[in-house]
């Protein structure tokens, strides 16, 4: 990490209102000094293109209008932001949890709000075809979701280990109408999808978008995929306006690449006030190998095109990552959060496995609400900054904590099952 | 600053002769160090003017299946970074190829561009291809290849702009590799129609030796490919024969190549 003495914290001296200091809309390529275009020249004339694409669009009221009418009325934004009371009493000492609700949105994730924006941006540049990677196929079953929405060919890369590991999401794809690949190459998961989705690009860029799941890539992947997530901030910020008069003391989010984290994050980013939190995988622990805590443990490198923090080992190979959570699943991370990171705006640390499956227990009992295990590292986060709050000396009724449940849990119900041992040893023998 | 680029220099004995250059690509570490060696002196023997060394990584976004399964080899027993240098080094006492490493730019970064830049000089490299970096990126590399005399090969492809060719031209040293189609590494049965047209954009944004790679695995194309570019590349169809036959294939296949006569 960057040494950070000395150096001003961003937003405490400078007024939110000054542009020039704003952290909000920041456009790229460079975020600090991470972020860019490491990557083949083939595809370079297609990054511009969909840049051009990206920034004519937003200065065009009717793709603003068209994105917005897609959100509202097949998403079904604005998601709701519900107040965990119950959560609030058992686990947070009084500390008042909101959670807002990407779980809600069509297909069951935050995913859709970016690849709805994208696969319009596809059809502007005439593409035909999109192809995507997933880890645990919320991506991909979003992706599938817009392309037949918008009539697109599909094709979704996914690794073998993942295929069998998330099979009836495989299977939502097919439905769909999509192509799905299995990835035999490397260590079969999600970084591998994405170097053959890459290999797919280079090889048919005439007439395919790639949509990529989250912001991470080259430029301007990064900041146009925060782009279609920033409505989750501002609707965030708006809804705890509304229901409590006042901005909440922190804000938690899961972050594998970052996309869902990135979407709230951008509504308090010139809020100093507002304390921000990002929960990586911790996967078995990081004081193992088998984690997932890019930015905990990572050093600034480059793949799949953005310098960034990256799990690599001494010769600059990627780490492969561990999270019992296949979309957090990554070595790599998002350019700006590398960059909030080193200015210390965002503090990101580790949840365990096992901290993550405890909140995800916790919110299914106390709410009534079955999260994405993504989400969970997000909850599990929560109960911790509570702690500390309480601890600090916060009146726990005045404390108020926002959590982005980006995902909903129907996916992870096997993983769940087999990790509480609801599962009869006999019959799954028989599989 | 008068750099001699070694691999134009190599290009240009090529010329001499009225023939384009024969560049050979191979990965460090496949099937292991001295194999790599050996492999790369049976191709300067039969008729290599450059070899190209790669350096194994771990995310190969524009390799095919035949020499991602070759590097994963290498990685999965045990193959180092800094051991291309071994690779150089004893390539470099063996023959007189001119010797060029193709790296993927993460390990460079890990190490330093600095430091790798010394060491590649130091070894007797003449300097890099690097699939996954553009000039845009590449200021420190710029400086590093500047400061100890290294040959700085960027790719250029059918899909690049007059303008990016241009920079793209202007920012390399020894030649622009110009890739063929749109894809991936691999042998496949014809070389596409572009090629002729990135080597023609590249000599009219004033490359003087415009190389064609991706997909050429035979004599003909060869012999197509050199009849309007300065060098030809030459990957998997090699790798496939060190796969399969060791050195002793990768000879004959080169002189078959370079239409020579096999030496041993």
């Amino acid at each position: 990490m960057t040494p950070m003495t000395g150096e001003p914290e961003v937003g405490k001296n400078q007024p939110a209102t000054d542009p020039s200091h704003s952290l909000r809309h920041a456009a790229g390529p460079y975020f600090g000094a991470y972020g860019g275009r490491w990557m083949p020249e083939s595809l370079i004339a297609a990054m511009d293109q969909l840049n051009d694409t990206f920034e004519a669009a937003k200065a065009d009221p009717s793709f603003i209008a068209e994105v917005k009418e897609l959100n509202k009325n097949y998403s079904g934004r604005p998601s709701l932001l519900t107040e965990a009371k119950r959560l609030s009493e058992v686990a947070c000492g009084g500390v008042r949890v909101f959670l807002k609700r990407e779980d809600l949105n069509h297909t069951g994730s935050h995913k859709i709000n970016n690849v709805l924006g994208q696969a319009l941006l596809a059809k502007r540049m005439g593409k035909t075809r999109i192809i995507a990677e997933t880890g645990a196929g919320q991506h991909g079953v979003a992706s599938a979701t817009a392309a037949a929405l918008m009539g697109l060919e599909c094709v979704v890369y996914m690794g073998a280990e993942d295929t069998r590991r998330q099979s009836l999401n495989v299977a939502r794809m097919q439905l769909l109408g999509a192509t799905v690949i299995p990835v035999t190459a490397g260590s079969q998961t999600l970084k591998d999808a994405i170097n053959e989705a890459l290999r797919d690009w280079v090889a048919n860029v005439e007439n395919t978008h790639y949509l990529l799941g989250t912001a991470a890539g080259g430029h301007p992947f990064p900041a146009m995929v925060r782009y279609f997530h920033e409505v989750i901030g501002e609707e965030a910020r708006e809804q705890i306006l509304a229901q409590v008069g006042r901005l909440p003391d922190a804000v938690a989010a899961c972050i594998g690449g970052g996309s869902n984290a990135i979407g709230i994050f951008h509504g308090f980013l010139d809020d100093p006030e507002v304390q921000l939190f990002g929960f990586e995988a911790g996967g078995d622990g990081v004081d193992t190998p088998r984690h997932a805590a890019t930015i905990t443990l990572g050093r600034p490198g480059v793949l799949h095109g953005a310098k960034s923090y990256l799990m690599q080992d001494e010769d600059g190979q990627t780490i492969e990552s561990h999270s019992i959570s296949a979309g957090l699943d990554y070595p790599g991370v998002g350019p700006e959060h590398a960059y909030l990171s080193d200015i210390g705006r965002v503090h990101y640390e580790p949840i365990t496995d096992t901290e993550a499956m405890d909140a995800f227990s916790l919110l299914c009992r106390t709410e009534g609400i079955i999260p994405a295990i993504e989400s969970s590292h997000a909850l599990a986060g929560v109960l911790k900054i509570a702690a500390r709050k309480i601890a600090d000396g916060a009146v726990p009724e005045e404390t108020i904590i926002i959590a982005n449940l980006s995902g909903r849990g129907d996916k992870d119900v096997g993983t769940a099952a087999e990790w509480f041992n609801l599962i009869d040893t006999d019959a799954k023998d028989a599989k | 600053m008068s750099i001699v680029s070694k691999s134009a220099a190599a290009i240009a004995a090529a010329r001499a002769e009225g023939r384009p250059a024969l560049i050979c690509y191979l990965p460090a570490g496949f099937p292991d160090v001295q194999g790599t060696i050996d492999a790369a002196v049976a191709m300067a023997e039969n008729g290599a003017d450059i070899i190209e060394v790669g350096i194994p990584y771990s995310d190969p976004v524009m390799d095919g299946s035949v020499i991602q399964a070759a590097t994963v080899q290498a990685l999965e027993q045990g193959f180092k970074v800094s051991q291309v240098f071994d690779v150089i080094k004893g390539i470099t006492a063996r023959c007189s190829a001119t010797v060029m490493v193709m790296t993927y730019w993460n390990p460079v970064l890990r190490m330093g561009v600095d430091e790798f830049s010394r060491r590649l000089a130091e070894a007797g490299g003449a300097g890099l291809i690097t699939p996954d970096l553009v000039p845009d990126e590449a200021a420190e590399w710029i400086e590093a290849s500047d400061r100890y005399g290294l040959d700085r090969v960027f790719l250029v492809a059918p899909s690049s702009t007059e303008a990016r060719m241009k920079a793209t031209v202007a920012a390399s040293r020894g030649f622009v590799y110009c890739v063929s189609i749109m894809g991936v590494t691999g042998a496949r049965d014809t070389v596409s129609d572009a090629a002729a047209a990135v080597v023609a954009a590249a000599h009219a944004a004033g490359a003087e030796n415009a190389c064609v790679g991706l997909g050429v695995s035979a004599r003909k194309h060869v012999e197509e490919i050199g009849a309007y570019s300065d060098g030809v590349i030459v990957g998997t169809a090699l790798v496939a024969a060190l796969r399969d036959g060791g050195s002793e294939a990768v000879g004959r296949l080169t002189a078959e190549l370079s239409g020579k006569s096999v030496s041993a």
